[in-house]
């Protein structure tokens, strides 16, 4: 089995967030007290994943200035797409992975039954999006940015405007969901989400770039925002 | 431009994009119809087997408890496991009878648990020789976990497969391991097994690392 030659470079727990990280309140009572148990050696359960090249999409799923009305009505807000690369640790390509996104509105509010922000829901936008990459590990979205939004935190906590990004990449060890903020928002360094992360490097790996090359002009701006899921070694000399 | 994940920072390797929550509305994006949302034409959701799989048709649920002991009403699962003979299924197809992939959720409706409509899965091979027993494999995301928790759930009626597993029997305290252990219930002749997450303090489920 392919797997079994397979393995994947070791999650750097300290460079992604603790999951203890009292200034993000919810964390505390949800965050594991015991040391979580290391698999020395993944099984083919670990090393394998699924693969969605056989999902029926629809014409309009990474299209969310369509994809809720079918076009009957355009969203308010700034245009956008946002654009990427999903590589691995050693700059491989990640091709044909699904790649899924979800967001508020331009006002910061969230199509979904629990959120009563006051600021309205526009009714041509869902805020949904999914697509694969292509042969060289690119995707696309097109999309409005989502206001910041306020949240029960502390006194007075905002969310940074973002998008969710969800990644499967080549097996469920690969397997991310991580947010896309945009470049020189200050409500980024506020955050306490964003601030569960130590290292200021990899803060830096969240943060969406405007990209005026890949922008449309007269229609819309864009942003780059390039995945890096774990490596892929083959393993040498194993059992012997 | 400079793009921060091109940069490697040893000579050697990029870094991972860091993790962040799945937030409060996860459902949005990932669990549709479990946010009273419009799905579209085809999703990855809870039923796993259809008619036709290969297999004892069972379901499994559960519910997911914080450290205060209180239900966890919006945490989103997904699970990985194999088929009947023990083999996983890559491709995901929805016109396939089973897919080794399926999602649920646990929202504010529903008495807050999550279910799977799957089979139960064969065991799978291990390089050690030794079979694993019967499993599947799930990841907890939700609002207040910052990177996703891994486990595996094991059934309580293969207990002696579960008394072999290289894996289950790699957690040191025998105590522990029983957290990952669905219990077999039947209900109008229908095969249910049940495991609760406990993310916290007392019976805190196994999480790994792998």
């Amino acid at each position: 089995m392919q797997e079994e030659n397979k393995r994947f470079v070791e999650r750097d727990r300290n460079w992604h967030p603790p999951a203890y990280a009292p200034g993000y309140k919810t964390s505390v009572a949800r965050s594991p007290q015991q040391a979580l148990v290391s698999m020395q050696k993944p099984t083919v359960s670990e090393l394998s994943g699924p693969d969605f090249r056989h999902l029926r999409m629809g014409p309009h799923d990474n299209d969310l200035l369509l994809n809720f009305t079918q076009g009957q009505g355009l969203p308010q807000g700034e245009r956008i797409i946002m654009f990427g690369r999903v590589v691995d640790q050693f700059g491989k390509p990640v091709p044909h992975t699904l790649v899924e996104m979800w967001q508020a509105n331009a006002g910061g509010r969230y199509r979904h039954k629990n959120d009563r922000y006051l600021a309205p829901l526009d009714p041509h936008f869902g805020g949904v999006g999914r697509t694969l990459t292509d042969e060289q590990g690119w995707y696309r979205f097109r999309t409005i940015k989502p206001g910041p939004y306020p949240w029960p935190n502390d006194m007075n906590s905002w969310r940074p405007s973002h998008i969710h990004v969800s990644v499967m990449g080549p097996s469920i060890s690969t397997r991310l969901i991580t947010q896309m903020y945009f470049e020189g928002d200050p409500l980024i360094p506020l955050c306490p989400i964003v601030n569960t992360i130590k290292d200021r490097d990899a803060v830096e790996t969240m943060i969406g770039r405007l990209d005026m090359a890949r922008s449309t002009p007269m229609d819309c701006l864009a942003y780059r925002f390039d995945l890096v899921v774990r490596g892929e070694l083959q393993t040498f000399f194993e059992n012997q | 431009m400079n793009q921060p994940n091109s940069r490697p920072t040893s000579e050697l390797m990029l870094r991972e994009t860091a993790s962040q929550t799945a937030g409060p509305y996860v459902h949005i994006g990932l669990a549709l119809a479990a946010a009273g949302n419009p799905t579209r034409d085809e999703e990855i959701w809870n039923e796993m087997a259809r008619d036709g799989a290969e297999g004892e048709r069972i379901e499994v649920v559960g519910t997911v408890i914080d450290g205060n002991g209180d239900l966890v009403r919006d945490a989103f699962i997904e699970a990985w496991q194999a088929d009947a003979k023990g083999e996983y299924q890559r491709e995901f197809d929805l016109k396939k009878p089973f897919n080794s992939f399926g999602r649920t959720a646990t929202t504010f409706d529903h008495g807050s648990e999550w279910s799977l409509k799957t089979i139960k899965p064969g065991p799978v091979a291990h390089a050690s020789g030794q079979p694993q027993a019967p499993h599947i494999n799930l990841a907890i995301f939700a609002r207040g976990v910052n990177i996703h928790l891994q486990t595996r759930l094991y059934f309580e009626d293969e207990a002696e497969a579960n008394g072999k597993c290289p894996v289950l029997t790699r957690i040191e305290s025998p105590t522990r391991r029983q957290t990952l252990i669905a219990r077999r219930e039947e209900i109008d002749g229908k095969v249910r097994y049940r495991l609760d997450i406990r993310l916290q303090g007392e019976g805190e489920t196994v999480f790994f690392d792998f």
